[in-house]
Formats: C-alpha cells, sequence, structure tokens
C-alpha cells in the first residue's frame, strides 16, 4: 500500500539480544536519568507564600471602582446583570440623599449590589457593557469557602478602597487593570 | 530445679542487658522505617522534580507523625464475613516476621560499660543465616494470612501471588548465599563481618552473588519491580485491600522494616557490616566504644545507600508481568546461582587443595 505520509516507522519485531534480554543495562540506564534529575531545578511554586503572577488580562473577581474623589461610579443601572450570561449579577438602585454627594457620583446609586461567584463565568462582558467604568475584573480569584452563602459578594466585598483614606489598598485593588478615573463617558 | 535458678539469677545482667538491647533495636528499626516512610516520598519528589512534604515541621521533618496520627483516627473496619481472628493476626504477624530478623544483626563491635564487655548483637547463633532465612520466609504467612482471611477474591489472587513469588526468589537468593557461605566458611553474621574486616569485602569476591541477592531482596520486600502483590491497577490493592486504620499501616510499616532489615542484611554480607573501609579497627588506639559507635555509623551509612537504592529503583522501573516474574526467577536468577555456586566451589577448592591431581 502506498504510505500517505513518510512519517510511518516500521517496528523492530527482531528478538532482544542478551544484553537487553538481561535487563541491567537498561535499568542502570533509567536509574541514571532518574538521578539526574535529583539535581534538576523544580518548578513547584509554594503556593501561599509564593504566588504565581497573572496575566494583565486575567479576569477575576469583580471590583466596583470608585472615582477619584472616592465617589462610587456605579448608578445602578442594570446593564451589567442583562449583559451578564450566567446571571449572576443582581442589584437594587435607590437615590441619593441631601448630603450624600461625597458617597456617590451620581443620583441614583447600587444600594445592594450582588455578584454570585459560583454562577459567575468570568467573561467580562459586565465590564464591558457598563457605561460609568464602574466594574472591573481584577487579577485575584474567589477564594474557597465553605458554603455557598460565602460565594454570593456584597457590596462590601466589592468595592475598591477610597482613594482619598486608603490609597494604598486603593492602589494595590486597582492593580494595572483599573484604569484610572477619565471623568464621565 | 533449684540450682538451676539460682545459676540463671547469676545473669541477670546479661538479662536486663539483652532486654535493652531488644529495646533498642527493636525501636532502632521502627524509628527508621518510620523516617522511611518520609525519606520514600522525599525520594520521589525529588527524582520527579517535586518537592515532597514540606509543610509540618521543618521540611516536613515530623510529616511521619501526622501520617501515624491519621492512620490511628481512621474508622477501623472488620469485613463481616472476614474471618475475625486471622484478619487481626495478618498484620501483627507481618510486623512480627519484619522486626524477628533483626536479633542475628550484629550492629556494632563491642561496648564496654563499667567493665562489661557488651556484644551489640541480640544473638551470635551460629546459624544466623538460617535464622534469617527461617523469618524471611515466616513473613510469607502475613501476606497470606491477610488476603485470605479478607474474603475477598483480589485480595486471595494478590496474597497467592505474593507468597508464591516469595517463595520461587527465596531459592534463588538461597542459592547465592550458599556461594557467599562458601567463601566465609560459616554462617554466624558475626564471624562473616569479622572475616570481612580481614579480608576484605564479600563483594569482592562475590559480585554475581551480590547482584542475584540484591535482585530478590526486591522481591522479598515485594518492593517495585515485583510489588506483584499489592499491584494496585490489577488487584485493586493487592492483599491488604480490605484492610484500613493502623492494621494497614501495620501492612505498609512492615514493608518498610524489611527493607531497612535486608538492607542491613546486604551491608553485612557483602559490604563488611559495621566495618569501616581503609580503617584498621584492630590496630587503632580509640575508646571501644568510640570505635563501635563509628562502626554502628559506618553500618547506617551502608543502610541508608541501600535503602536509597531501593526508592531509587522503585521510582524507576515499572512493574514486571507476572509470567516475566516467573520467568526472571526460575530460568535466569537460579540457573546463574548455581552457575555461581559451581564457579565459587571451584576456586575455593583450587585455592585449598591446588589442582586436581588425576
Amino acid at each position: 500500500m502506498q504510505p500517505l505520509t513518510n512519517r510511518a516507522k516500521n517496528v523492530d519485531r527482531r528478538p532482544m539480544t542478551l544484553a537487553e534480554r538481561a535487563y541491567l543495562p537498561a535499568i542502570l540506564k533509567g536509574m541514571g536519568i532518574t538521578f539526574s534529575h535529583l539535581f534538576k531545578k523544580k518548578p513547584t511554586i509554594q503556593y501561599p507564600e509564593e504566588k504565581r503572577p497573572f496575566s494583565q488580562v486575567f479576569r477575576g473577581l469583580h471590583v466596583l471602582n470608585r472615582d477619584e474623589e472616592g465617589r462610587e461610579r456605579c448608578t445602578a443601572c442594570g446593564l451589567c446583570a442583562v449583559a451578564c450570561p450566567a446571571e449572576a449579577i443582581t442589584m437594587e438602585a435607590a437615590e441619593r440623599q441631601e448630603g450624600e454627594e461625597n458617597l456617590y457620583r451620581e443620583e441614583k446609586y447600587a444600594a445592594k449590589y450582588e455578584i454570585n461567584m459560583l454562577r459567575c463565568i468570568f467573561c467580562g462582558l459586565c465590564e464591558e457593557a457598563c457605561p460609568k467604568d464602574a466594574i472591573y475584573l481584577s487579577e485575584t480569584f474567589a477564594p474557597a469557602n465553605y458554603d455557598r452563602k460565602g460565594f454570593i459578594y456584597g457590596k462590601n466585598d466589592l468595592l475598591i478602597p477610597n482613594p482619598l483614606t486608603d490609597r494604598e489598598a486603593y492602589e494595590q485593588a486597582a492593580g494595572g487593570r483599573v484604569r484610572q478615573p477619565v471623568g464621565s463617558r | 530445679m533449684i540450682s538451676t535458678l539460682l545459676a540463671m539469677q547469676m545473669d541477670w545482667a546479661l538479662v536486663l542487658e539483652k532486654f535493652l538491647l531488644i529495646v533498642v533495636v527493636v525501636s532502632v528499626s521502627l524509628g527508621f522505617a518510620m523516617y522511611s516512610t518520609y525519606a520514600e516520598r522525599k525520594v520521589a519528589a525529588a527524582l520527579q522534580d517535586r518537592s515532597g512534604p514540606n509543610r509540618f515541621g521543618w521540611f516536613g521533618l515530623l510529616q511521619p507523625i501526622a501520617d501515624a496520627i491519621k492512620l490511628f483516627s481512621k474508622e477501623d473496619i472488620i469485613p463481616n464475613k472476614a474471618n475475625k481472628v486471622l484478619f487481626v493476626m495478618g498484620p501483627g504477624l507481618a510486623m512480627l516476621a519484619a522486626l524477628m530478623t533483626s536479633a542475628v544483626i550484629p550492629w556494632g563491635d563491642k561496648v564496654v560499660l563499667g567493665g562489661r564487655e557488651i556484644s551489640l548483637q541480640i544473638a551470635d547463633l551460629n546459624i544466623g543465616m538460617l535464622y534469617v532465612f527461617a523469618v524471611v520466609a515466616l513473613g510469607v504467612y502475613g501476606v497470606m494470612i491477610g488476603g485470605w482471611s479478607s474474603n475477598n477474591k483480589f485480595s486471595l489472587l494478590a496474597a497467592i501471588r505474593g507468597a508464591s513469588q516469595n517463595i520461587s526468589y527465596e531459592l534463588a537468593m538461597g542459592l547465592s548465599l550458599i556461594a557467599l557461605l562458601f567463601v566465609t566458611g560459616s554462617l554466624s553474621l558475626k564471624d562473616i563481618v569479622v572475616g570481612q574486616q580481614t579480608n576484605g569485602w564479600n563483594i569482592l569476591y562475590q559480585p554475581l552473588g551480590f547482584l542475584i541477592f540484591i535482585v530478590c531482596a526486591f522481591a522479598e520486600c515485594n518492593r517495585t519491580p515485583f510489588d506483584l502483590p499489592e499491584a494496585e491497577n490489577e488487584l485493586n490493592f493487592g492483599y491488604h485491600q480490605e484492610y484500613s486504620s493502623m492494621k494497614l499501616g501495620f501492612y505498609l510499616f512492615a514493608e518498610y522494616i524489611n527493607m531497612f532489615i535486608s538492607s542491613v542484611i546486604m551491608a553485612t554480607l557483602y559490604f563488611g557490616g559495621y566495618d569501616i573501609p581503609f580503617f584498621n579497627e584492630a590496630a587503632s588506639s580509640l575508646h571501644p566504644n568510640i570505635l563501635a559507635l563509628m562502626g554502628f555509623g559506618a553500618l547506617m551509612a551502608k543502610t541508608v545507600f541501600f535503602v536509597f537504592v531501593f526508592m531509587w529503583v522503585r521510582w524507576t522501573i515499572p512493574r514486571f508481568r507476572y509470567d516475566q516474574l516467573m520467568n526472571l526467577g526460575w530460568k535466569s536468577l537460579i540457573p546463574l546461582a548455581l552457575f555461581n555456586m559451581l564457579i565459587t566451589g571451584a576456586v575455593v577448592l583450587y585455592l585449598q587443595n591446588g589442582w586436581p591431581k588425576f
């Protein structure tokens, strides 16, 4: 039969020679190979102490963003919830009261904002849908938890630290990914 | 009757001395086996570019204790239709056979304490080697009883495999040792070591015998490549499939003790035992206690090396198929051992009597 490719190799079916049947040369060779591995560098990352750097485009836990004055950017428009293919986002809107201008950027805000991390598929469509730059996916992932309730992240878990009061934590949470506020789009 | 009792009374010091020695030897064996489990995991990890246990204690050194706590706190299950007496006896027997061998091993030369010379050997039997063989053969009972009493066909199959494997390889092992006994002229392990101190190590005279012995030792200890009795992928878990908790722990532990003891025996028979290489013990002016300690250290170093070889081989080569195992044992090792015996016998006779005159 005409071979289809040139890669076919004939199997060597000759009976084993005495050296091969004695097993020992092959075993010693194998032991040499494994012994050389004693001196190789281990690729292990000692996880809790040492962490693998994430890529710049890694889509991890969500962050609810604030503007440069520390006001929440979210207006509870619900576009992220609509865009979400896994229906992981729920929110309740509320009206900004007199005297709350330093807390919320616009007249409407999210009183309740929950993401179920077990439903979420980390696709990033919420981030794309948001007209206010209010939600971003960060470079961390949801840690393990003992019950399902623990995976429903509320505003406390999601909101980025206030840049006015806690600049360092804000920058750490923002990472390289959350763009600096550029004013309303 | 009373006179014999009185005669015994005189030797209370001896009884105490032997008792202490037994306690020390058994605890050293157990401790060594405990840390072999740790070493096994570390060696396996190192050979596979992993880091192994490193969480509990410095470099994971407390890992064996964690394992023991885990095994002890597991539920101990005895199957409904198992033969309960034998089922409980199995692991104990395996452990007993593993520990008993250590009685005839010379762990070092003499120690002088308060004017008393204490030999670091529990019993210097003049048939030491035969005793080792007898006890090693007993080890099959642990496997066989464990497999049979679990009332599980896979366990039974594995036990039968294990028993026939051990018996087959004992033959070649015995034959390779007969050649060694031609050279040493004594069955006592102490005499063998002393002989090696003056004449050089037996590995120089019996390289082929040592090769056969080490292969058979692997088979006797049920270590890879001959770990068919516990072939995980064919027979689930082998003869200890139904065992749980510390009973399982005993079986696994017995394997490590066996490994330790056979390493000691290899070191004693072929590598000079407690003999320190390139060092003349008889001519040295050191205190005998220091000498004994150094000798013990030398024996332990050799043992650690052999235990490492055991592990090294385990993480290098795959398991033999059962027919390959039997072919190797009966068709290769036994003829080879017989050949070795013949050559050794001829050479020994030639050296004693010269060329025969017809």
